[in-house]
């Protein structure tokens, strides 16, 4: 199995391929179109600010590319957020891809929510194997609203979109690779997706 | 709901971990490796690193240090101890570290701060403020609690948090090393006064402590050394009772 990780400048990225090491899988980095279009699976991670991170995107032409993708495709935290409509950070247009805005948590609360927090309402294969209220890793300042493409949610201050999936397209805004043997678990179901999967 | 986290700290010198370590499972007690790997493990919801070597190589054996543990762990650990540009922050993230802690070299030059978090997000820039209640002021102290300054340590939290710091680590001279507390009183005001996540340091002696530092001192997250390495406490028993108390965990 051919794994890309999108290799765009941002974010620690080095954790994802580790994780994947230790499911037994090898995971390549890469900002090649070529690349990333035959692989059987693609990750497109993503640590930092949203316009800075899509500048770096679009200067590499990957912005155009990545929306066309027919392979299962995962979006880590802030690369799950910029394949959304608009993300309020920077006032920056997303890909489009999942139709939701990403906005910034209430002031009354902590920014950015840093720690483990429940993941509920599962529906997708993405799942498989975890249980309702399962703990992941988080570390963000802005979220994605709930919608029709939610596929998980959890709740600080607001109840919102931690897993999201469009088509082949999965969005999750935990750390998969950093939310101990549970993430390992998601992440090993993301590898093992099958083409045409659907919303449960 | 967000949960409280636990955090074991590892001083590290020379890649080998320095303060002695009761642990008779480990195959080799100077492995941080083997020992994180048995913390992430144990429940443990974070790690910190702390690395105290002062040698010319410090920087390449402190990278090595941070892969391995990238390569084999499976949840989020800092990395701190005399990181003090953005070359030293980029080749520890390149490596895998998911946080840095920046302490003395923030308080030379408070700029770091804002370079830091403009180029590698707030969520991964951690700032480590040593403090000292003297004549009923905290004042903040460098290089690892031992030089005073003047400044007042409220203040200069909201600095940091104001040049974008994510998290601010507060250790507590008053307290540290004395295993009869937290500095609750102080931790309470840091974190009703600043919308950023505080971790509570030093003082840790036994579990009723946590449970004052999460309850009373408000604190987001607990770290602690000698009693994980010395097994007084194990990180199990501390989340079973700290849910009894209340406290939301991850277990």
């Amino acid at each position: 199995m051919k794994i890309v990780i999108i290799d765009y400048g941002a974010g620690n990225i080095q954790s994802i391929k580790f994780a994947i090491k230790r499911l037994g899988y090898e995971a390549i980095l890469s900002s090649d179109a070529e690349e990333i279009k035959s692989a059987d699976k693609v990750i497109f991670p993503g640590v930092g600010e949203a316009s800075s991170a899509m500048k770096m995107l679009k200067s590499t032409g990957l912005d155009k590319v990545i929306p066309t993708l027919k392979q299962p495709v995962l979006g880590i935290c802030l690369g799950m957020q910029l394949m959304c409509t608009y993300c309020e950070e920077g006032d920056t247009d997303g890909l489009g891809i999942f139709h939701a805005d990403v906005v910034k948590f209430d002031n009354q609360l902590k920014v950015p929510q840093i720690g483990w927090n429940k993941i509920y309402d599962l529906r997708s294969e993405l799942f498989t194997g975890i249980s309702e209220g399962e703990f992941v890793y988080l570390v963000h300042s802005f979220y994605v609203k709930e919608c029709a493409e939610t596929i998980a949610s959890t709740e600080y201050g607001v109840e919102y979109t931690s897993a999201i999936q469009k088509d082949n397209f999965y969005g999750v805004q935990f750390h998969p690779e950093k939310s101990s043997d549970a993430g390992e678990k998601i992440l090993e179901n993301f590898l093992k997706v099958t083409q045409s999967n659907t919303v449960k | 709901m967000l949960t409280k986290r636990i955090i074991p700290c590892l001083d590290i010198k020379d890649g080998r971990t320095v303060k002695g370590v009761n642990f008779i499972d480990l195959r080799d007690a100077g492995d941080p490796v083997e020992l994180a790997e048995i913390y992430a493990k144990s429940g443990a919801d974070e790690l910190v690193f702390l690395d105290i070597s002062a040698t010319e190589e410090k920087r390449k054996t402190l990278a090595n240090l941070v892969r391995r543990v990238a390569e084999k762990v499976n949840i989020p650990f800092t990395v701190g101890g005399g990181i003090s540009s953005v070359e030293d922050v980029d080749i520890l993230l390149k490596n895998g570290a998911d946080k840095v802690s920046i302490n003395s070299s923030a308080v030379k030059n408070p700029d770091l701060i804002n370079e830091l978090a403009a180029k590698f997000g707030s969520q991964c820039i951690t700032v480590a403020i040593d403090a000292k209640q003297v004549n009923g002021e905290w004042l903040v102290h460098l290089v690892g609690g031992k030089v005073p300054t003047d400044i007042n340590l409220f203040q200069w939290a909201k600095e940091v948090e104001e040049r974008g710091a994510g998290e601010i680590l507060f250790t507590s001279m008053n307290n540290d090393g004395t295993k009869e507390g937290f500095a609750n009183e102080a931790l309470a005001v840091l974190s009703s006064e600043l919308n950023i996540p505080i971790i509570a340091s030093g003082g840790a002696g036994n579990m009723q402590h946590f449970c004052d530092t999460f309850i009373e001192g408000k604190a987001d997250a607990a770290l602690a050394a000698s009693v994980f390495h010395f097994k007084e406490i194990e990180i199990k028993d501390l989340k079973e009772e700290l849910r009894r108390n209340g406290v939301e965990v991850r277990l």
